[in-house]
């Protein structure tokens, strides 16, 4: 015998998806009035024509496109090796954290030491002594390129970031996994290789992502050292026709540049959220 | 006169694994009615069923006459009516006893700070928790947190409670404090509806026996129809399956 809707059920069915499309239109109806109002208020606005013609200029748009697109590139040869070693460097450092045996101790401490300093360091600050301070020390071996250095400064300062959020997930992790671990006869490290940070990795995915795409963004900042990024070829357009547009062009690069991670990290939370639901957890 | 709640031609399924599959049940008033079965025979999300934290794929639920599972009610003011305890106890880490009980009598009824206060304590010293209303509950026995979680599902004073093997992770010795209570709370005219693995406490408590399999009613009756005549060879075997591993 097949299974039949009930009357009752088919009227359910059909209230849900009546209020499905109430709700629908709702939004639909109060996202054109949001948006009359904001367009209202700029546009009112006694400066508008003003700012409209210095910063959304369609002719400097496109005219700085291309070497703004170029610049760009280098944004993202320079985040990419900055998320590897950013990644590397954190998951190192929040392991040293969280050992317990004695004879690591100088490492733990130094580990401290590092996360509290360049947590607290403001990046353009670290950026500027890597970037200027290193060249000047005229250590032969070591690259001068504000690229390099750049990518440097932000290793030192995400790297503590990274590795405060990979240390809360392993802290975070049921201690009684560990004991279980141990309890099998895994080593302290096979415990925090096949265990622990396996489940703390899956529990910080999230935050991690969030700074990664926090990194994605500040790579701009290496501009500030000469190295001819998007913001930097921004600047130099703007410098020659002093009309803000190729900056609006540059920032509008860069968002499209993190909307996969974030919309990646969106998808991910949910998904986990999804699955502690199918777990019971409530 | 229909009953206090009614669980009518109910259906859930999860993908296609049909897990309820057409469950009637009546619980009338001041009755307590024990629903025994296998785990993955339903218990667990018959329970999540009747107090609306699962969709119904079919059916209705009714309270008091009114069909809570029809859409639009008011999900929040019908929880309140229905009282729900589990297996982990769930009480809030961050708040003392006392304050996990007096939470929803402030935020859902409204109800004053002191008299909140005054309920919870008359609640605590009836069932010798008194002294431990300042303590956080990881101080606490599984079988005290277990008995705040009881107390606090009745502090808003629910027209029924579901329990839902609520000493499935006690040892013995609590597990004897926290029947205690329940029959208390049932002498007390407490409408309740027990799903449990305690075959001996469901013989003493339950005015009727409830056998799920395979996410049907297979069988129902008092505890004496049930545990001394089965009728299926379904509940011959589930009770045949728990006399061998002692626990009947």
């Amino acid at each position: 015998m097949t299974y039949q809707p009930s009357a009752l059920q088919l009227q359910r069915e059909d209230a849900k998806r009546r209020a499905s499309r109430r709700s629908t239109f709702i939004a639909l109806a109060s996202t054109l009035a949001f948006g009359f109002i904001i367009t209202a208020v700029v546009t009112g606005a006694q400066g508008y024509e003003k700012v409209k013609a210095s910063f959304f200029n369609w002719h400097y748009a496109k005219a700085a496109l291309p070497s703004v697109a170029h610049g760009l590139l280098l944004n993202l040869r320079v985040l990419v090796m900055a998320e590897f070693f950013v990644l590397l460097f954190g998951l190192l450092i929040a392991i040293a954290r969280t050992t317990t045996s004695p004879v690591l101790y100088p490492i733990r401490l130094l580990a401290t030491i590092y996360t509290d300093l360049f947590r607290g360091l403001p990046l353009l600050l670290v950026l500027l002594l890597v970037g200027l301070g290193i060249p000047g020390l005229r250590i032969n071996w070591i690259p001068n390129s504000a690229v390099v250095l750049g990518t440097v400064a932000l290793v030192l300062t995400y790297s503590a970031y990274v590795a405060e959020v990979i240390r809360a997930g392993i802290e975070g992790v049921n201690p009684t996994q560990r004991q279980a671990a141990r309890a099998l006869g895994l080593t302290q490290s096979q415990t925090l290789e096949h265990v622990v940070l396996p489940q703390a990795l899956r529990n910080v995915t999230p935050p991690l992502l969030n700074d990664l795409v926090s990194l994605q963004k500040d790579s701009g900042l290496i501009s500030v050292l000469g190295a001819v990024d998007a913001i930097r070829a921004a600047g130099i357009q703007t410098a020659q026709s002093f009309n803000f547009t190729p900056y609006l062009v540059a920032g509008a690069l860069f968002v499209l540049l993190t909307i996969p991670l974030t919309r990646f990290t969106d998808w991910l939370t949910r998904k986990q959220d999804a699955r502690q639901r199918a777990q019971g957890q409530w | 006169m229909s009953a206090l709640f009614e669980v009518k031609n109910v259906r859930k399924s999860f993908g296609s694994n049909l897990v309820l599959d057409d469950v009637s049940i009546d619980f009338p008033a001041r009755s307590a009615t024990v629903i025994i079965g296998a785990s993955g025979s339903g218990k667990s999300t018959l329970m999540r069923c009747m107090n609306l934290l699962e969709e119904l794929g079919d059916g209705q639920i009714n309270l008091n006459g009114l069909d809570i599972s029809a859409y639009g009610v008011d999900i929040d003011a019908v929880r309140s009516q229905i009282g729900s305890v589990f297996q982990a106890f769930n009480l809030f880490p961050h708040l003392s006893v006392l304050d996990n009980i007096t939470l929803a009598p402030r935020l859902v009824q409204k109800m004053k700070k002191e008299d909140a206060e005054t309920l919870a304590m008359s609640l605590l010293s009836r069932f010798n928790l008194a002294d431990k209303a300042a303590e956080y509950p990881n101080l606490l026995s599984g079988g005290q947190q277990q008995r705040v979680a009881i107390i606090r599902a009745v502090a808003t004073n629910p027209k029924i409670l579901l329990l839902d093997e609520v000493t499935s992770a006690l040892d013995p010795v609590l597990i004897a404090e926290v029947l205690n209570l329940i029959s208390e709370l049932k002498s007390e005219g407490m409408t309740m509806v027990i799903a449990t693995h305690e075959m001996g406490f469901a013989k003493k408590i339950a005015d009727r026996v409830v056998f799920l399999h395979h996410g049907r009613v297979h069988e129902s009756g008092s505890p004496s129809e049930i545990f001394d005549n089965p009728k299926t060879q379904e509940l011959k075997d589930f009770l045949g399956a728990l006399h061998q591993a002692g626990r009947l």
